[in-house]
């Protein structure tokens, strides 16, 4: 057997934790992520099986949706990002695909994506130095990719202008938290 | 530039990357085409001052890929769709 230690996405054994002022970024280690894309022809079944999983109405363009087990965003035309606590879902792909058949594709994402909780009172002082989003019209369960630091990233606001979710490529993940850190310092 | 991006709404063109004409949507049959045909797809293409159909690919965003008709003189947007409503009509 081998014996591994489990690392987060930026080589820690616990998630990193950086306050500056009142705003604070924490590293989320424990979210499984899995990509879903309706078969063509098959999308209305899809979203139903999704809405089913939810137990909430699939996200429309630009939102994110949350359930009792999973959450979701829109990530393009048909197709969704879903989400869930890393513990007891780590088989997440699996599991969805389990329900949705060839209703639609289901890639495992998990460890292709570094997670990121931004909160506090003045992030959208943080978030207008980083990305070109609309932050007046950045309302509580709105989600979108976006460009930080020259990296694509998913931005999900779970209360506005208190907190977002942001999720980057993992192999960038010291990259990114460079660039959200470096904005903070200078933006708070 | 600004591109009213039909789900998403205004978005910046930074986060788009240009692809070219809308003509290039339509390829010849590669069953029945001639070396003439596929001479006239890769190569030519109008050049109007005016009114152009392209692709721009929305790279930055959701990743779809969108049909804008744009003023070649003066960039004023008059439609954007969605390349993959337009290829399923």
């Amino acid at each position: 057997m081998h014996d591994l230690t489990p690392i987060t996405a930026l080589g820690g054994s616990a998630a990193r934790v950086d306050s500056v002022g009142d705003v604070t970024l924490t590293e989320v280690p424990d979210v499984a992520l899995a990509s879903v894309a309706a078969r063509r022809r098959q999308e209305a079944a899809c979203a139903q099986t999704l809405e089913r999983l939810l137990g909430t109405a699939v996200p429309l363009p630009g939102y994110a949706a949350e359930g009792a087990e999973y959450a979701a965003f829109w990530t393009g035309p048909d197709q969704w990002m879903l989400s869930a606590d890393f513990n007891g879902y780590e088989d997440v792909a699996a599991r969805i695909k389990a329900e949705v058949g060839d209703r639609a594709s289901v890639t495992e994402q998990t460890d292709a994506w570094v997670c990121f909780d931004l909160v506090g009172g003045r992030i959208n002082a943080v978030l207008e130095l980083l990305c070109n989003v609309d932050l007046t019209r950045f309302e509580t369960g709105r989600a979108t990719r976006t460009s930080i630091h020259h990296l694509g990233c998913y931005v999900i606001s779970t209360n506005a202008g208190q907190s977002v979710r942001i999720l980057g490529p993992r192999a960038s993940a010291d990259s990114l938290h460079h660039a959200i850190t470096t904005a903070m310092a200078s933006a708070l | 530039m600004i591109i009213n991006h039909p789900l998403l709404g205004p978005r910046d063109s930074a986060e788009f990357v240009y692809l070219g004409a809308a003509a290039l949507m339509d390829r010849p049959d590669p069953e029945t085409a001639s070396a003439e045909d596929w001479h006239d797809y890769a190569y030519l293409r109008d050049n109007p001052a005016g009114p152009h159909r392209e692709l721009w690919f929305h790279e930055g965003g959701d990743r779809s890929i969108l049909i804008v008709t744009r003023d070649t003189t003066t960039h004023e947007i008059t439609g954007v769709e969605l390349a993959r409503e337009v290829a399923s009509k």
